[in-house]
C-alpha cells in the first residue's frame, strides 16, 4: 500500500477562472490532443464509478455516428452527497464549460444536463448563467448548445443507463449492457456521460494542464475531489480535499472525537469502523467515493443506519431485477427479525450469503452494491444488529 | 373550471409530442396543479398517442409526479440517514401537529400535503424539508412552525 | 463469426448471438423465466445467469451478446448458488399455493423449483407484506398480483404484439408492480381480452377464467340438452396438451372425446364459419356496388373482418371512427350461437331455454364476446360458456379418457358440416382466402385463378400482406366489376392492425378488404391455444391447417350442404332480413385508456 499523503485542502473546483480564455485556449487544441491531456490527467469519473474519463472520452470519440451527446450527470441521490448542487450552484459556467470541451473532445454539439428534481429551485438561475455561457462559447467558435431535462425524484436514474431511459421519457430502468453508452447512450447514440465534478476538473486539467493535476493524489487517485462531509462532525460541508488521505486523517480533521465509523461512499458505499481508520486509504486503492462522507459517533446505533439505507434501496430499487427487487425487501425484513429475535442470529449470515449473490447477479450497480453497505456494517457491528 | 385538456395541449405545444416530452409534461401539469388527475394522464396519452396505462407507469416511477391528491403545497421530510439523526421525527411529528394531518395526508382545505422523502441532499444542513421545490434546512422546532404559519398565510 | 467456449467446448456462432442461443447449439440447457421467443430480452430475472471469466459479475445469459473469446460456465458452484437464491427470492414474494392453482404442474416457477428441490426456505415470506389484489373484472381472465414475479412477460406482449398496453409497469422497488392504467378493473380499460399475455405467463398470475365446472354442471343437468361447437384453430392445436407434438392434427379424436364428455351434439364452428363468408362477402360485393355503380361515397371502405373478438374491441378503442367500416357480421361463434337456439331448436325440436351452447375456441377473448349484451339475438344468451382449447384439455384428462387411443369420429348434424375454406379461418390470411374462393366463384362463375385454390399471396407469417385481384369475365349481374382490382390485406396481431390503421386514418390505404385477426399468427395463436406458443409453434398449427383443408372434400363455403340447405330452409338469402336479425351486430365506441 502507497502511504497515505495526509488531509491537504486543495482549491480546483471552486477556483474562479476566466472562462473565456479557457475555452478559448480548448477551442484551438485539436480533439485528440484534449483526451491525451485528460488521459495523462489519470482523472477518473468523480460520480463514484471511477471509470477514467480519458478513456471514455475516447471511445465516444472513436464512434462514426454522427450525432453524439455529452450528458452532465446531476442526478445526485447518493445520501450524503450535496457536492454536485454547490458545484452547479457556485460554478455552473465550469460545469458548463467542461461539456463544451467534452463535447469538441467526441464531436458533440448537443449536451444534456440530466439535474435531479430536488435541485429543481436552482433551475432558473442556472438556466439564466446558460443564456450567458451559451452566447460566449458562440463568440469564441464552438458548435455547442445544452439544454437541461428535469429528474423528478429516483435515486436510480444516476445510474447512466437509467438517466438516459429517464430523459427518454420512459420509467428510469437500468439497460443491459452492452451495449455501453459510448456506442448506445441517450436516444441510442453514441454517449459521454461524466457526473458534474468529473467535466469542472476536465476543464480545469484543460486549463492548468494534466501535468499539475498528475502532482496531487496517488497512483491509483489522481488529483482531488469534493467531499460532502455530515453527520456527527462540527464542520459539515464541502471541502476540497487531495486524494491519498486515510480515513484516520479524515477523522482527525472532522470527527467529533467520539468517531466510531465512517460511512464512505453513501449508502451504496463502505461503513469503516474505528478500529480500520488507519489502514483504510480514502480513493480507488482503498474505500472509494462520489464524496460522500458520513460520520457516526458513538451515540449512535449501527443497526438504526443499516435499517436506515435497507428502507431506502428497498423503495428506491427499480424493480425490475430479481435480485434487487425481492433482495432489499429480504435483508431489510431479515435484519428486522433478526433485531427483534424473531429469527436467529445466525439468519445473518444467510442474508450476507444473499448479499454476493445481489453483487454479482443484479443488473445494475445499485442492486450490485446494496451489498457493500450491508456487509461492511454487519461485519464491524454485528452485536449492534442483534442486540 | 380549469380545463386539464387545455394545460395539456399547452405543454404539448411547447415540449413536443415525442415519447421524451412525456417528463417535462407531467412536470408542468404538477407543478401547475400538485398532482396528476386521471383527467390529465388521459389527456397526454391521447396527446402523445401513448397508453395511459404507460403514462400511470411512468408517472407512477418517479416520487415526485404524484398520482393522488396533493394539496397546494406539498411538503416533503427528507428521513434519510442524516436528517434522520439529526431530528427528522421531531421535524415531522411538529409538522402533523400544526397541520392535524398524518404523513401521506393532505389537509381538508386542499393546501398541504405531508410527505416523506428520500435524501434531497442537504446532509450537511439537516434535518431539511423541501415545500414544493424550496429547501428549507438546519430546521428546529421552532423554525419548521414559523415556516409552516407563514404558508398557511400566503 | 465469433469463437467462445461454453463449459469448455468451442463454438463459433454469428456475431449478435445471445450466450443463451450459442449455449442451445451446444444442447447446453440455460433456465429462464422472463425470456420468450416472441418478445424482446428483458434480463430482468436473472435466472439465466452463468460465469464469464474474468468478469466481475455472472452475467445474464439471455442478454448478453457473445464476444470473441469468451470463456462461458453455466453450471459451477457461483452460478448453482446464485440461481437457487434467485428462485427462491421469487417463491419469496409468489404466493404458492401451488396445489389449489390453476397453473399447478403447468407453472414455470414451480418448474424451476422443482429444479432446485427446495427442502426449507431460507428467505423469509414477503407475501403478506405486500398488498396484492385479484382482478376479476373480465369474463376472460384473471389477474392475480400475488402470483406475479414482475418478468414483464405480459407487458412486452401487450406492448410489443398487440400495441395496447393495457397493462404496464407502475411504481419501483418493493412496490413495483404490473397495472392498468391507475389499477383500474381490467374490464374498464382498453384491454380486448386476447388472452396473449395469458399465453406468455410463467405463473398463475394470469390465466384464463374458466367455465369448466358450469359445464360439467350442464353436461350432468338431464333438463339441459348440451350441444358444443368447436373452432377451426382447435383442432390442429388440442393435442399439444395431450401428449403430441405440434402441428398434429386431432379433429376425429376430439370429436369422440366431445362426445365421451357427454355433450348431446358435437358440432362444428366451421358452419358458421362458412356461412360468415356467404355474409360477409355479400356484405362486401354490395358494399362495392354501391360505391362503384351508385356511386355512393358514404360507403364505408375498406371493409374489414369481424371474426376476431380481440380487433373488435381494439377498433372500439382504437379507432372508432372507423367502426362503419366493419363487417357487420358476427363472429362464426356468435352466428353459431345464435342459430343453436333458433334454428338449431327448430330442426330438433328442442326447447330453447333449455338448450346451453358452449363453444371451445383458441381464444379468451372469446368468452368475453360471448358475454357481450348484443349477443343475445336468440332471446337467449346465444353462446352459454366458451372454454378454450386448454380448458378442453383439461376435461378430457379429468374425464379420464385416453385420448391417443381414441376412435375418430365424425361430427353431428346439422351445422356439423364444414369445407376446407372454413378450417383456413384458423390461420391469418384464412378468412380472405375462404372469402375470394367464394366471392370470385360468384361473380366470375369460375374458380379463383390459384393453383388447386390455394391463394398463397395471402397466407404466411409476415405481419401485413397485400394482394391484389384483377377481376375479368364477370357474369352479367357483376359486370361493373369488369376489369377490376381488388385490393386487400391481411394483419395479424394487433401491432400490425394498428399499421394497417394508421394507413387508413392518413388515407392511404389503397384496400377494398382488409383481414384483421388480434392474435399472431391468427387463431391457431390465439390467447386460449396450448402453452408454451411462438414462432415455430405457430407454424406447425399453420401448417396442419392447411393440410385440413387440403384433405376436405369440399373447399369453398357455398358448396357446404348444410349452408345451402340453411339459406333454402330458414335464412333465405345471404344479408336477408333474418340473417341481419340473428347473424349481424353493431358496435360501440369505448374509452381511449
Amino acid at each position: 500500500m502507497e502511504s497515505n499523503k495526509g488531509l491537504t485542502k486543495v482549491d480546483l473546483i471552486f477556483e474562479k477562472v476566466d472562462a473565456r480564455e479557457a475555452l478559448t485556449k480548448a477551442f484551438k487544441m485539436t480533439n485528440d490532443e484534449i483526451i491525451q491531456q485528460i488521459l495523462e490527467s489519470g482523472l477518473k469519473g468523480r460520480g463514484g464509478a471511477g471509470f477514467p474519463t480519458g478513456l471514455k472520452w475516447k471511445y465516444t470519440a472513436a464512434e462514426k455516428e454522427p450525432v453524439k451527446y455529452i450528458v452532465c450527470n446531476a442526478d445526485e441521490g447518493e445520501p450524503g452527497t450535496f457536492k454536485d448542487r454547490e458545484i452547479l450552484d457556485r460554478v455552473a459556467y465550469k460545469v458548463y464549460g467542461g461539456m463544451a470541451i467534452a463535447g469538441k473532445a467526441i464531436n458533440a454539439k448537443e449536451g444534456i444536463v440530466y439535474l435531479r428534481g430536488e435541485y429543481r429551485f436552482l433551475l432558473p438561475k442556472l438556466m439564466k448563467e446558460l443564456e450567458t455561457f451559451h452566447k460566449m462559447i458562440g463568440e469564441i467558435g464552438f458548435d455547442f448548445r445544452i439544454k437541461y431535462c428535469l429528474g423528478s425524484g429516483a435515486y436510480i436514474c444516476g445510474e447512466e443507463s437509467a438517466l438516459f431511459e429517464s430523459i427518454q421519457g420512459e420509467r428510469g430502468e437500468p439497460r443491459n449492457k452492452p451495449p455501453y453508452p459510448t456506442t448506445s447512450g441517450v436516444y441510442g447514440k453514441p454517449t459521454s456521460i461524466n457526473n458534474v465534478e468529473t467535466l469542472v476538473t476536465a476543464m480545469m486539467i484543460i486549463q492548468h494542464g494534466a501535468k499539475r493535476y498528475t502532482q496531487l493524489g496517488t497512483k491509483d487517485s489522481r488529483g482531488s475531489k469534493v467531499f460532502s462531509v455530515s453527520g456527527d462532525t462540527p464542520t459539515p460541508g464541502i471541502f476540497e480535499l487531495e486524494l491519498g488521505m486515510s480515513v484516520q486523517n479524515f477523522v482527525t480533521e472532522f470527527g467529533d472525537g467520539d468517531t466510531k465509523a465512517v460511512q464512505v461512499g453513501g449508502a451504496s458505499g463502505f461503513c469503516v469502523p474505528r478500529k480500520k481508520f488507519n489502514e483504510t486509504i480514502i480513493g480507488f486503492e482503498g474505500v472509494p467515493t462520489g464524496g460522500s462522507m458520513k460520520l457516526f459517533n458513538s451515540s449512535r446505533s449501527m443497526y438504526n443506519v443499516l435499517h436506515n439505507y435497507l428502507d431506502f434501496f428497498a423503495e428506491e430499487s427499480c424493480g425490475q431485477c430479481t435480485p434487487c427487487r425481492v433482495g432489499c425487501q429480504q435483508l431489510l425484513k431479515g435484519v428486522e427479525k433478526v433485531k427483534k429475535g424473531e429469527a436467529k442470529s445466525t439468519y445473518l449470515n444467510e442474508l450476507t450469503k444473499l448479499a454476493d449473490t445481489m453483487k454479482i447477479a443484479s443488473k445494475c450497480g445499485l442492486g450490485q452494491s446494496v451489498g457493500n453497505a450491508f456487509k461492511s456494517i454487519v461485519e464491524n457491528f454485528r452485536e449492534e444488529i442483534i442486540y | 373550471m380549469y380545463q386539464v385538456g387545455n394545460l395539456v395541449k399547452e405543454l404539448s405545444e411547447k415540449h413536443g409530442r415525442k415519447r421524451d416530452s412525456l417528463m417535462p409534461i407531467l412536470q408542468g401539469i404538477v407543478e401547475r396543479h400538485n398532482y396528476l388527475t386521471d383527467e390529465a394522464m388521459v389527456e397526454v396519452a391521447k396527446e402523445l398517442d401513448i397508453s395511459a396505462a404507460e403514462v400511470y407507469g411512468t408517472a407512477s416511477f418517479y416520487t415526485f409526479l404524484d398520482t393522488s391528491v396533493r394539496g397546494k403545497y406539498v411538503i416533503r421530510v427528507c428521513k434519510t440517514i442524516t436528517c434522520s439523526m439529526k431530528g427528522k421525527a421531531d421535524i415531522l411529528q411538529t409538522i402533523e401537529d400544526v397541520l392535524k394531518i398524518k404523513v401521506g395526508e393532505t389537509t381538508s382545505d386542499k393546501m398541504f400535503s405531508l410527505i416523506e422523502t428520500n435524501c434531497i441532499g442537504w446532509c450537511h444542513k439537516a434535518p431539511a424539508i423541501l415545500i414544493n421545490e424550496i429547501p428549507y434546512t438546519e430546521l428546529t422546532v421552532e423554525k419548521v412552525v414559523e415556516i409552516i404559519k407563514d404558508y398557511m398565510h400566503k | 463469426m465469433v469463437n467462445l467456449l461454453i463449459n469448455d467446448t468451442p463454438i463459433s456462432v454469428p456475431a449478435g448471438t445471445t450466450v443463451l442461443d450459442a449455449a442451445k447449439k451446444l444442447k447446453i440447457n440455460i433456465p429462464t423465466l422472463c425470456n420468450h421467443p416472441d418478445l424482446c430480452v428483458a434480463g430482468n430475472c436473472r435466472v439465466c445467469v452463468v460465469e464469464q471469466k474474468g468478469a466481475r459479475t455472472l452475467i445474464a445469459a439471455c442478454a448478453m451478446p457473445v464476444s470473441e473469446g469468451m470463456d462461458i460456465h453455466t453450471n459451477t458452484l457461483k452460478v448453482r448458488n446464485a440461481r437457487k437464491h434467485i428462485v427462491e427470492l421469487l417463491l419469496s414474494e409468489h404466493r404458492a399455493d401451488c396445489t389449489k392453482c390453476y397453473k399447478n404442474q403447468n407453472c414455470e416457477l414451480q418448474s424451476l423449483a422443482n429444479e432446485f428441490a427446495f427442502g426449507e426456505h431460507v428467505f423469509l415470506d414477503l407475501v403478506e407484506d405486500h398488498n396484492y389484489s385479484i382482478d376479476r373484472s373480465s369474463p376472460s381472465f384473471i389477474k392475480d398480483d400475488s402470483k406475479c414475479i414482475r418478468c414483464q412477460r405480459c407487458v412486452r406482449t401487450c406492448s410489443e404484439l398487440q400495441f395496447i398496453s393495457a397493462i404496464a409497469v407502475s411504481k419501483k422497488g418493493a412496490h413495483q408492480k404490473i397495472s392498468s392504467f391507475h389499477n383500474r378493473p381490467m374490464s374498464h380499460v382498453v384491454c380486448t381480452n386476447c388472452g396473449q399475455c395469458v399465453n406468455r405467463c410463467p405463473t398463475g398470475a394470469l390465466v384464463e377464467k374458466t367455465y369448466i365446472d358450469q359445464v360439467w354442471d350442464a353436461i350432468y343437468d338431464p333438463d339441459k340438452h348440451v350441444v358444443v361447437q368447436t373452432a377451426p384453430a382447435v383442432r390442429v392445436a388440442l393435442g399439444e396438451d395431450l401428449g403430441y407434438d405440434p402441428g398434429q392434427r386431432v379433429t376425429g379424436k376430439m370429436v369422440t372425446a366431445l362426445r365421451q364428455l357427454g355433450f348431446n351434439s358435437i358440432l362444428d364452428t366451421d358452419f358458421t364459419a362458412d356461412l360468415t363468408i356467404m355474409e360477409e362477402g355479400t356484405e362486401l360485393l354490395t358494399r362495392l356496388k354501391k360505391a362503384l355503380v351508385d356511386g355512393d361515397k358514404g360507403q364505408a371502405l375498406p371493409m374489414f373482418t369481424s371474426c376476431s373478438p380481440g380487433w373488435i374491441k381494439f377498433i372500439e378503442h382504437k379507432f372508432p371512427e372507423f367502426l362503419p367500416n366493419l363487417s357487420t357480421c358476427k363472429s362464426p361463434q356468435q352466428m353459431f350461437g345464435a342459430l343453436s337456439k333458433t334454428f338449431y331448436a327448430q330442426k330438433r325440436k328442442l326447447d330453447p331455454s333449455k338448450i346451453i351452447s358452449v363453444s371451445i375456441m383458441p381464444c379468451t377473448a372469446k368468452k368475453y364476446e360471448a358475454d357481450r349484451p348484443e349477443m343475445r339475438s336468440s332471446g337467449f344468451k346465444d353462446v352459454d360458456f366458451v372454454l378454450t382449447t386448454r380448458e378442453l384439455a383439461v376435461m378430457i384428462k379429468q374425464a379420464g379418457i385416453d385420448f391417443r387411443n381414441l376412435e375418430e369420429s365424425h361430427y353431428d348434424s346439422v351445422m356439423g358440416d364444414s369445407t376446407g375454406a372454413a378450417v383456413i379461418f384458423g390461420a391469418t390470411g384464412g378468412v380472405m382466402e375462404a372469402a375470394l374462393r367464394t366471392a370470385y366463384e360468384i361473380v366470375t362463375g369460375r374458380e379463383v385463378p390459384f393453383g388447386n385454390l390455394n391463394i398463397t399471396p395471402v397466407r404466411g407469417m409476415d405481419g401485413v400482406k397485400e394482394a391484389t385481384i384483377k377481376i375479368e369475365g364477370c357474369l352479367p349481374d357483376w359486370k361493373f366489376l369488369e376489369g377490376a382490382e381488388l385490393k386487400v390485406a391481411i394483419a395479424h396481431g394487433l401491432v400490425n392492425a394498428n399499421k394497417i390503421m394508421r394507413m387508413v386514418r392518413a388515407g392511404t390505404a389503397p384496400y377494398h378488404f382488409v383481414e384483421i385477426m388480434a392474435c399472431p399468427g391468427g387463431c391457431i395463436g390465439g390467447g386460449g391455444q396450448p402453452i408454451p406458443t411462438n414462432m415455430e409453434i405457430r407454424k406447425n398449427r399453420m401448417k396442419a391447417i392447411y393440410s385440413e383443408d387440403e384433405h376436405m372434400v369440399l373447399r369453398k363455403s357455398h358448396e357446404n350442404p348444410e349452408v345451402v340447405a340453411i339459406y333454402k330452409e330458414f335464412l333465405e338469402q345471404p344479408n336477408s332480413h333474418k340473417s341481419h336479425e340473428l347473424l349481424h351486430t353493431h358496435y360501440v365506441v369505448r374509452e381511449t385508456y
